[in-house]
């Protein structure tokens, strides 16, 4: 019977067939998943990863210190396993199941670069630092005016509802400050300076005539129940995943959210290999995949695709997309996929103590510091010779506990029974300027052990970068000594690109289809129903955490497309 | 500002707490190399090392280091935590640390009574500060510091160390940046 196999071929075609295919269930995939399902599209999700149930998964979170066989400290084991991936400040004894086994996952330094990643439903959004604040014009008119990399195709009045949208839905505390250069959000009431920190918020708005200001951070810790989401609980453990629902993440939101309608499947284990291109129609027609578990190749068929794999993954899937028409990678005619690598330059900053405030203390543990924005380069007045674009600061101030002290015996015991003075520390994050030359390529010689070509990395700091941190280090030891503390001391522990996991630009949003390989809606200039909504899409780095921009972008993507297709234009 | 404070500040502005713990164990530092032990632990040097934690953190109006089993505590940090070549320092230390007792006491560390033990990791804690302010970039850690910092971990991180010699509540609920302290308040344990 020859007509069989084209028979069963057409129904796996049509069960294999959605409307839309999002790549990647992190924090920006999570919102397309919602978004896409939301207007009633029926959507496939596709991880790479395990699934991660939301609360029955965060296992060990609910365990106290000595519950845990090390009390939650890295052993030699996870740094042979992971070597990377345990210097992350959020990696221990109960998140580690929240990052990749290294050895598992090569690539390759050309130069050092710290890839942090977490292949699982949720993805980083499970272990994110949860800090949210909105960019301004500042950022989006930087590349046109000091000529670094290509214009924004986009302005804050583009993106500002799209905050206005996801900023509820996310949960974010936070308080109304009016500063031009970091506007305003949907908030939440914001959480509480302690009482060394109102004293160095006051002293910086008096001693510094640019109007720096010091403000409680934004974040996505929900000090009030969002839906059946929270509150926080103030045990500022959620890098092992939050029981109580106390912050956002792709597994706690958004993918509720779209599994509610009714519209969303979601396949873990699934590693894309490539889109697959149609030369007829110059659209996408689905997605091939790799099945962790049983290797077996599978395709998915949709009239749109987001890719939200990562900034580096989704440069890779793209790079991996070859075909007759995009003999250098999906929509790559560019040759921008995989450049223009950027991440934060952090790791720097200043701490000192204080004296005073001996009969105030503190209760609970806040997951969130303070925020310092940005205030170089915003204005005439504050223009820097020496460099372009600008940083901000997180830190915060706290009575510690005393780790040690002198001699032993009874009067040590007693002597560390007592918390020790108070503290502040301010470290910094920069921007990082695109440079074509920082990049990542496919490795066709060194495979996974999926048979994937990995990654070669290349991207380092340059001159602007390294003559910021100069400013970046002073400053804060500057406003620490001006607010009166005591002992201050700097630090510059310069970590590698990737460690301030904010990588982004590798398949950059831009006006010119020659030199950008996204338009201003997210959209592949050269293939129209392929989105890239992750960091991938970024053009610049400014100096905020970037991932409520991804959500903003992401929505907004999301509801242009649907209104393409419905006009039929893809 | 030497590399552990700095680190400390780092855990600080992240706003870690179990962070903390990771940077003040000086032992765990990134390495390629699997932990081989050279020596294993027997029951006897879980007791000897339970003493030493004592003599460093005793029982007062409340549980000292040993009722918090600060020495078993310390053998799985060594096993799985330490570099091959802390773990041999370790080790040595143990030898030394006996030695000591019987240039002082004619006795192992064992056999002394609790005001010697004392007056003998007084004088090791000295001699470690010494060192401390001489030793150069390569020079091994010393094996006192390795064991004051396991028995301060452990027994701060411990039910007891944690609960009834300090404070600790697991779900605080809520973030109070200014509550009244007065002197002679416990600290928070984490």
């Amino acid at each position: 019977m020859p007509n069989d196999s084209t028979n069963i071929n057409n129904k796996a075609v049509a069960q294999n067939t959605y409307d839309a295919i999002v790549v990647g269930s992190g924090i920006s995939g999570g919102w397309a998943a919602k978004e896409l399902c939301e207007k009633g599209l029926k959507t496939l999700v596709l991880e790479r990863g395990r699934n991660v149930e939301h609360i029955k998964d965060y296992t060990g979170t609910t365990l106290d210190p000595w519950e845990l066989k090390h009390h939650g400290n890295r052993t030699q084991q996870d740094k042979k396993d992971s070597p990377i991936q345990s210097k992350c400040y959020a990696y221990n004894e109960v998140s580690k199941h929240f990052f990749v086994n290294d050895e598992e996952n090569p690539y390759s330094q050309v130069k050092p670069f710290d890839w942090i990643r977490g292949y699982h439903v949720g993805g980083r959004s499970l272990t994110w630092g949860r800090q949210c604040y909105r960019w301004s014009d500042i950022d989006f008119e930087a590349n046109a005016k000091d000529g670094h990399g290509v214009d924004w195709p986009i302005r804050y009045k583009d993106i500002a509802p799209w905050y206005d949208y996801v900023e509820p839905f996310v949960g974010i505390n936070g308080s109304v400050e009016g500063l031009p250069q970091l506007p305003d959000g949907k908030f939440l009431p914001p959480m509480e300076m302690n009482c060394l920190e109102k004293h160095v918020a006051e002293r910086i708005k008096k001693e510094f005539s640019d109007g720096r200001r010091m403000i409680i951070g934004r974040s996505a810790n929900h000090t009030q129940k969002v839906g059946d989401r929270g509150p926080c609980q103030y045990r500022n453990k959620c890098h092992e995943g939050c029981p109580f629902g106390g912050y956002f993440s792709s597994n706690s939101a958004t993918l509720p959210a779209a599994r509610k309608t009714g519209n969303l499947t979601l396949r873990p284990f699934s590693i894309v290999t490539e889109v697959i291109y149609d030369k007829e129609s110059r659209r996408a027609k689905g997605i091939r995949i790799i099945d962790a578990e049983t290797m077996k190749t599978e395709e998915y068929f949709a009239k749109i695709i987001f890719l939200n794999a990562s900034t580096l993954g989704t440069a890779s899937i793209l790079l991996h997309s070859v075909s007759d028409a995009f003999p250098n990678g999906l929509g790559n005619s560019s040759e921008q996929v995989g450049h223009n690598l950027m991440d934060h330059h952090y790791g720097v900053g200043a701490s000192g103590s204080f004296e005073g405030f001996q009969d105030q203390y503190i209760y609970g543990r806040r997951p969130n510091g303070i925020y310092i924005p940005r205030f170089r380069n915003i204005s005439e007045k504050t223009k820097q010779s020496d460099y372009v674009r600008g940083f901000g600061y997180q830190g915060g101030a706290s009575r510690g506990r005393q780790w040690s002290a002198d001699g032993v015996g009874e009067e040590l015991k007693d002597q560390l029974l007592e918390p020790g003075n108070w503290s502040m520390g301010i470290g910094s994050w920069g921007e990082h300027l695109p440079y074509y030359e920082n990049k990542a390529t496919l490795n066709k010689d060194k495979k996974d052990k999926w048979g994937m070509p990995t990654l070669d990395i290349d991207c380092e700091f340059k001159a602007n970068e390294l003559a910021m941190r100069k400013d970046m280090m002073n400053s804060a030891a500057e406003m620490l000594e001006k607010a009166g503390l005591k002992n201050v001391n700097t630090y510059d522990s310069m970590p590698a690109p990737g460690f301030c996991i904010h990588e982004m630009g590798t398949a950059r949003m831009g006006r010119d289809p020659r030199t950008s390989v996204l338009n201003g809606f997210n959209q592949m200039h050269e293939v129209k129903n392929v989105f890239v909504t992750d960091g991938a899409c970024m053009a610049s780095s400014a100096c905020q955490n970037p991932s409520i921009t991804y959500m903003a972008l992401t929505a907004r993507a999301a509801d242009f497309a649907v209104k393409e297709l419905k006009k039929g234009n893809i | 500002m030497n590399r552990r404070e700095a680190l400390s500040r780092v855990a600080l502005i992240l706003g870690g707490t179990v962070v903390g713990a990771n940077v003040f164990l000086e032992g765990c530092k990134p390495g390629d190399k699997k932990a081989a032990t050279t020596r294993t632990f027997s029951d006897g040097d879980i007791a000897y090392l339970d003493e030493i934690a004592e003599t460093i953190i005793p029982t007062t109006n409340t549980p000292g280091a040993k009722a918090a089993k600060v020495g078993a505590f310390m053998t799985v940090m060594v096993n799985d935590c330490y570099e091959e070549k802390d773990q041999k320092v370790f080790f040595e230390g143990m030898k030394l640390l006996n030695e000591a007792s019987d240039k002082k006491f004619g006795k192992s560390f064992m056999d002394i009574d609790a005001a010697q033990r004392k007056t003998l990791l007084m004088e090791i804690d000295t001699e470690v500060k010494k060192y401390m302010a001489e030793k150069k970039g390569e020079d091994p850690k010393h094996y006192f510091r390795m064991m004051k910092e396991l028995t301060l971990l452990g027994y701060f991180t411990s039910e007891i160390g944690a609960t009834q010699a300090l404070r600790y509540v697991a779900v605080p609920g809520k973030y109070e940046g200014c509550v009244p302290y007065k002197k002679g308040d416990r600290a928070w344990a984490t």
